[in-house]
């Protein structure tokens, strides 16, 4: 019997495989190989049946507390939203998983025509001239981003704001190390002003805290200097948002998981990078042009390839081969099912849940809305002082909600002195959770009271 | 399945080949919607009107069932695993078991800034896997960040670079060695970490050539980025010595791991020379390639870098509880030592990786023996039926996949490219063509180790008859592909008149 169950060989294909090559076994063709290398005993566990396999999966996934088990508000660049049924019906079809790049058009326009569907929607939904056909998640789109502007303009200076994730920070500061970029992180309301030999200027709106951005002016401040401007922006914002191509944005990018792509503890993500038409000789990875056949019907293929690493080499614009194109399918599946109504309706009601919420809970004692200025669907509360240790009272209150099984973040060390929860809500968000995270904060802040009084 | 009729100008014949379908755009009517979600109009009040948009969203408007039947009839239009032998070489193109994705969607409803106590299973596989890996390649430490081959790269490199600056030598050493094999995103990579990269050739019996080797080595040389099985489809001969060669100077070795495919349980890389080694487990896992992605491309690197992968780190305590170093919620995080950091906003590509896992734990250790035995097995059979139709680039036996060469038929009128295309009419994709570089004309052949014999043979059999029409009708090749959806397209317009976006229907 076969070790490998997915072997289609039957002990006799083998035998006459041998034979067809004029070997015994298949060692005689390995003589490449160090003798002492050869074969050596790996300790990795035996091999299960499917059965035992799915049972085996499944009681790790015992072990998690899945996001929709209970209250849940965490968000930033990946959001739990709804996922219409006919999303992974369509994007996952056979026919688009179990294809490879498409090399080949005339046998890949179902991928190339998708692609080019996508790369249309997302150009439409940002205004923004072109997109490319995927990035591998958001922080990375950021960083190639960064790369962009250093290569159209010649500077090293790279200026992003401290509301971008800071996740997404630390990657860029990550890739930076490549070419050796200086990094400088400024509040966003300073953006403008550190514009002087500067690349590009990184702009998150909404930021990390949710706060509305007045993003033209920081693009107008970019191209003064003659620096470029690049806007962090998420799907849904789009909707309801002045986009980036209206706000003068040069290079628009952001986490495209929200366009019905599961969360997955962390990927596969979609990252998505659009630009202006002048920097399309300069954007990294695929990107999917329409042209026609020996016969003339319209088709697609992937096209510009002369940045890419495989024609270009070590003058690519990037390394990028394997993108997510299967993420940028299911994004163009549920744009389509959703259409601008749905898209707007998701979109606003994250918006007003979060307005909703910030409002009961700003009204607890001790507790305020901490955004600067306007928010969208998320927002950062000031919590009462719980604990003025390592992590502050927001890790705390943090802490302390997840004895109630309520899943909020808190902005721990990594947005300066900020000591706040950071709150999302999305169309998924019910008001029975707002009810329990407005109690649990509630009867904290009453034990906090409780026991300052006692004091 | 929407059937067109297409005629063939050359003959006259009638052909019967999937519709194509039009754009989403040249459907939308105004007023279609379907109702997923709907509500929250008290949200327009609460954006101040500076920021709200003023164009109007152009996204198509369309129904469900317009939705669903638009993207099943372009499903249709692609040639895919599930559909038939896919023998692209350097990609691995094997079955993918459908177990994989179900259990994928056990995990789906995680987010990744979860407490760690709240995803303890999904903790534990990753650092299982890790172990699995390490023991696979023969390393000490593995990352799983990296989102493909390519990321993986770049990620070994910053740790050169990172090693190299801590032992004082960052400003001296500025050279990455690649052959002139090597996948395109070597020496790419290379050059994103600011690095001159030095291209030496190959030998006479397709390894990489060590008196050349030798003479571009240094004391200003980060290390080697070195494929094995290199992308000929043959084990470097003389492999030792080439790595000694390149720690001599000081020097590291980055192993490519694209085609892993060929080693399981027969040599770990950690023995053979290797600093380190990625692994597509898109490729070597049986991953889906989704169409072009997601992978994923984790990290194997021996005790003298472990300090440089990336963080944060899964870490286990006394309990068996699993948390992530630089932000543990039970005690004081970690910093970021000598790591680079991160390479992506979070842990990995979680999807792919527990696919990758379900598979290891389906096949076992002799499973996957078993699989890579197959592979080269089937691969060198395949060979033995194509020795005389085609030129053969370095005629040794291969590993996983091998290297022809359709010189003979070019000569005759017939191209790589055309037969290739020839190919898609006997109903078989295209093996890789015109790489790697350093074989004229090339045909790059990689059947897996889950194709059954008759469709070996079938694709033989296929491949004997284009050279045969090559040398009879090459006319008739060049006019491949007939029986596709479209005939071939025209790229060099596609490139001079770039149209990336649908323009709305006026």
């Amino acid at each position: 019997m076969n070790k490998n169950p997915y072997s289609s060989h039957t002990d006799a294909d083998r035998a006459a495989m041998l034979e067809r090559v004029g070997i015994k076994s298949v060692d005689d063709l390995l003589t490449a190989i160090p003798k002492d290398a050869l074969r050596p005993k790996l300790g990795l566990p035996v091999g299960m049946s499917e059965l035992e396999v799915q049972a085996h999966l499944e009681s790790l996934a015992a072990k998690n507390r899945n996001a929709g088990a209970g209250p849940f508000f965490l968000g930033g660049p990946v959001q739990r939203r709804y996922i219409p049924a006919a999303v992974p019906v369509l994007a996952l079809r056979g026919e688009f998983l179990t294809a490879y790049t498409p090399y080949q058009p005339e046998v890949s326009q179902g991928t190339l025509q998708s692609i080019f569907e996508y790369q249309s929607l997302i150009s439409e939904l940002l205004a923004m001239d072109v997109a490319n056909s995927s990035m591998y998640e958001g922080g990375s789109s950021v960083a190639e981003a960064a790369f962009m502007a250093v290569r159209t303009t010649g500077r090293k200076k790279v200026v992003i704001a401290s509301e971008v994730y800071f996740e997404f920070r630390r990657t860029v500061r990550t890739y930076a190390r490549g070419p050796d970029l200086e990094i400088v992180e400024v509040p966003t309301r300073d953006l403008a002003s550190a514009a002087e030999g500067a690349a590009c200027l990184i702009v998150q709106h909404p930021d990390a805290f949710g706060g509305l951005v007045d993003v033209k002016a920081i693009a107008d401040a970019a191209h003064a200097a003659g620096a470029l401007c690049i806007q962090v922006t998420e799907p849904h914002a789009n909707a309801l948002l002045e986009p980036p191509g209206a706000l003068g944005v040069d290079i628009a990018v952001g986490e495209g998981q929200p366009l019905g792509i599961p969360m997955s503890f962390g990927g596969p993500y979609l990252g998505i990078l659009a630009c202006r038409t002048a920097l399309v000789r300069q954007m990294p990875g695929r990107v999917v042009g329409e042209t026609h056949d020996a016969r003339g019907m319209r088709g697609y293929v992937n096209t510009l390839q002369t940045r890419e690493q495989h024609i270009r080499r070590e003058k690519a614009t990037s390394n990028i081969c394997t993108n997510e194109a299967i993420a940028a399918i299911t994004a163009a599946v549920y744009l389509a099912l959703m259409g601008p109504e749905g898209l707007s309706a998701a979109a606003r009601l994250g918006v007003a849940k979060a307005h909703a919420l910030a409002h009961r809970l700003g009204a607890l004692p001790g507790c305020s809305v901490s955004t600067d200025g306007d928010f969208f669907d998320r927002f950062a509360l000031r919590v009462p002082t719980l604990a003025p240790g390592r992590e502050g009272s927001g890790y705390a209150l943090r802490n302390a909600l997840l004895v109630d099984n309520v899943l909020v973040e808190a902005t721990a060390a990594h947005y300066g002195d900020r000591d706040d929860l950071i709150i999302q809500c999305t169309e998924m968000t019910t008001d029975a959770e707002m009810d329990a995270l407005v109690a649990a904060i509630e009867s904290v802040a009453a034990g906090v009271r409780e026991t300052v009084t006692a004091r | 399945m929407t059937i067109r009729t297409q005629v063939i100008p050359e003959s006259g014949v009638k052909t019967a080949v999937p519709a194509l379908e039009p754009l989403l755009i040249e459907i939308h009517e105004e007023g279609r919607a379907g109702r997923h979600v709907r509500g929250g109009e008290e949200a327009e009040a609460q954006i101040p009107a500076r920021f709200r948009r003023r164009a109007p969203l152009g996204l198509p408007e369309l129904s469900e069932p317009q939705v669903v039947r638009h993207f099943t009839h372009l499903a249709q239009l692609n040639y895919a695993v599930d559909t038939g032998m896919y023998p692209l070489g350097s990609c691995t193109m094997k079955y993918n078991p459908k177990i994989n994705d179900r259990v994928a969607s056990l995990f789906a409803d995680l987010h990744p800034k979860q407490p760690q106590s709240t995803v303890q299973g999904a903790l534990t596989l990753l650092a299982e896997l890790e172990g699995m890996l390490a023991k696979l390649t023969g390393m000490d430490a593995v990352t799983l960040q990296p989102a493909a081959g390519a990321q993986a790269e770049f990620t070994a490199i910053l740790m050169f670079k990172a090693y190299h600056q801590k032992r004082g030598e960052g400003a001296k050493r500025h050279r990455v060695i690649v052959p002139d094999t090597a996948h395109g995103t070597n020496p790419a990579s290379a050059a994103m970490c600011g690095f001159q990269v030095t291209t030496v050739k190959s030998d006479a019996h397709g390894n990489i050539d060590l008196a050349s080797l030798k003479a571009a080595l240094g004391d200003d040389v980060v290390g080697l980025m070195l494929t094995n099985p290199n992308t000929l489809g043959l084990f470097e001969e003389r492999l030792r010595e080439v790595c000694d060669a390149v720690h001599a100077v000081g020097g590291l070795v980055y192993g490519d791991g694209a085609n892993m495919n060929a080693l399981l349980g027969v040599a770990r890389p950690g023995d053979l020379g290797f600093d380190c080694i990625h692994i597509n487990v898109h490729k070597t896992f049986s991953t889906p390639h989704g169409a072009g992605g997601p992978g994923a491309g984790p990290l194997c690197v021996k005790e003298p870098l472990r300090a440089f992968l990336p963080k944060p780190w899964i870490v286990r305590d006394e309990q068996g509880r699993y948390h992530l170093d630089t932000a543990r919620d039970d005690q004081p995080p970690a910093g970021l030592g000598d790591s680079i950091g991160r390479v992506r906003t979070f842990l990995g590509n979680f999807g792919v990786l527990v696919r990758a896992y379900t598979y290891m734990r389906t096949l076992g250790e002799e499973g996957l023996a078993e699989a890579s035995n197959d592979a080269i097995l089937a691969a060198n059979y395949l060979l033995a039926q194509l020795r005389d139709s085609y030129d053969v680039a370095f005629d040794r036996p291969c590993m996983h996949e091998f290297v022809l060469s359709a010189s003979r038929q070019k000569k005759q009128g017939a191209s790589a490219l055309d037969v290739a295309k020839a190919l898609i009419d006997e109903g078989f994709h295209p093996p890789t063509v015109y790489f790697p570089l350093v074989v004229p004309e090339a045909l790059m052949i990689e059947p897996t180790e889950t194709e059954p014999r008759e469709t070996l043979d079938a694709f033989a059999a296929a491949m004997v008859r284009i050279a045969e029409r090559a040398k009879t009708d090459p006319a008739a090749v060049k006019a491949a592909p007939k029986n596709a959806p479209l005939a071939r397209l025209d790229e060099v317009n596609a490139a001079r008149n770039p149209k990336l976006k649908w323009q709305r229907p006026t």
